[in-house]
């Protein structure tokens, strides 16, 4: 093991982990918005958009991320639209993302008795101060673990984004193999690269998850 | 004249060997499936062993898989074993070994899972009921913990499938290799090829995992009480 290699890549290694992680993040929050979104629209049950909404989620959780961006990258300029890597892994991650968001939120409100509805009602709650108060932080806390599972997947599936030229963890690893075939650090600086960014998060998820489970009723 | 995009899936064998290349990710994916279960439920069995060591070490292995990208795991198995131990490993049996490691984790989370929602009173009653130890597991447990397990497995392979789109990144000639042989063959007679070709090889995934995502909900409704 040459230890020198690990000093002299460090810098290349943290540019690209706060690349891999800002675009996770962003990525992320977009999903989450679509994910509440489309299970609000199926919640509230909108006509023909929720018909829509349903074909989306599908399509979403059944194909891979790196077919949607290389449809995304490669395909779509064929119709004059040309979006930069970036904006691709963003949509990519955004699209995959919000379907799986979309199913935890859904399960999470599906999960709330009617008994709560009507004791919220007869206690003299608005229909929107029943969705705020009661309904959505017990949906909230049974759908946690799941979002929490889709938020480290999602940072996970970062990882293909060197497959469209972005320049993120994988990329850089994948370079400096290929320049000093140096495979042995490249990796292991790798390895350590994405336990930094993505074991807090999951300690952090089962944390939360142990402290929300109060919220459920009857618990 | 420039030629429609969408029929140079026509032309030649295009669609055959599109569906060749995806035969060859699924057939990926189900051997890895295929080695995983068994492996998996040895590991959810061995994850519920009351020693410490044990728990430990399956702790650990399970969540570097899990926290790790499959794709580095790929990396690792395919560049890394070869660097250090001078492995010179197939990419395909690379690619079955990182599914098997990852999907035996994930399998015997699943396994523990299903075998801790059997309630205590379960195993008491069968008890009481003057059932042996291996007769409880074969009548009252097992038959439990298949109807949690089974929808769950056949996610899992859906998972699997997807996943398998990876394997193109280390050299695999499968689904995707194949649309971007076909896109370079016909650059100037089909300059659109592009994007027929990716969004054929999308709907192919999603006709793939979609009847078995549909099935697996199936099942979970039917046997949810």
């Amino acid at each position: 093991m040459d230890w020198s290699f690990f000093q002299k890549y460090a810098p290349d290694y943290i540019e690209a982990g706060i690349l891999t992680v800002r675009i996770g993040l962003i990525g992320i929050l977009l999903s989450l918005l679509i994910g509440i979104l489309a299970s609000s629209i199926q919640y509230f049950k909108i006509p023909i958009l929720r018909r829509i909404v349903a074909v989306y989620i599908e399509l979403s959780r059944n194909t891979p991320l790196l077919v949607q961006l290389f449809f995304l990258y490669f395909g779509l300029p064929k119709l004059g639209i040309r979006l930069s890597a970036e904006s691709c892994g963003i949509i990519g991650l955004a699209f995959l993302g919000g379907g799986y968001m979309a199913e935890s939120l859904r399960s999470g409100l599906e999960s709330v008795r009617q008994i709560q509805y009507e004791s919220a009602y007869s206690l003299g709650f608005s229909k929107t101060g029943t969705l705020i108060w009661i309904i959505f932080p017990q949906a909230l806390s049974v759908a946690f673990p799941s979002i929490a599972a889709n938020v480290v997947f999602l940072l996970k599936e970062t990882s293909v984004f060197s497959a469209i030229a972005l320049a993120d963890l994988m990329y850089v690893a994948k370079d400096l193999i290929g320049l000093y075939y140096q495979t042995t650090e490249a990796l292991t600086m790798l390895v350590i690269a994405y336990l930094i960014i993505l074991l807090p998060v999951s300690i952090l998820a089962s944390i939360l998850e142990r402290r929300l489970q109060y919220a459920e009723f009857g618990h | 004249m420039q030629n429609l995009g969408i029929s140079i899936l026509f032309k030649g064998n295009n669609l055959l060997r599109l569906m060749g290349g995806l035969w060859i990710t699924v057939r990926i994916s189900l051997l890895s499936a295929l080695i995983s279960v068994p492996l998996g439920i040895l590991f959810g069995m061995f994850m519920r062993l009351p020693s410490r060591l044990t728990k430990l070490v399956s702790r650990i292995y399970l969540n570097f898989i899990r926290i790790m990208p499959q794709l580095v795991l790929l990396f690792i198995v395919f560049f890394g074993a070869t660097r250090l131990w001078g492995l010179n490993l197939s990419n395909e049996f690379s690619a079955v070994f990182v599914f098997v490691l990852w999907g035996t984790a994930e399998m015997g989370d699943l396994v523990r899972g299903a075998l801790n929602s059997i309630p205590k009173h379960q195993y008491e009653s069968s008890q009481a009921l003057g059932f042996s130890k291996g007769q409880t597991y074969l009548y009252i447990v097992i038959p439990q913990t298949l109807r949690r397990l089974i929808p769950q497995t056949i996610n899992l392979v859906t998972r699997m499938i997807k996943t398998t789109s990876l394997v193109v990144l280390i050299g695999i000639v499968e689904m995707m290799k194949v649309g971007q042989q076909i896109i370079d063959a016909n650059r100037f007679e089909y300059p659109t090829a592009a994007l027929w070709i990716y969004g054929v090889i999308f709907f192919l995934y999603f006709f793939t995992c979609w009847p078995i995502s549909l099935a697996a909900r199936k099942l979970e409704k039917r046997w949810s009480n």
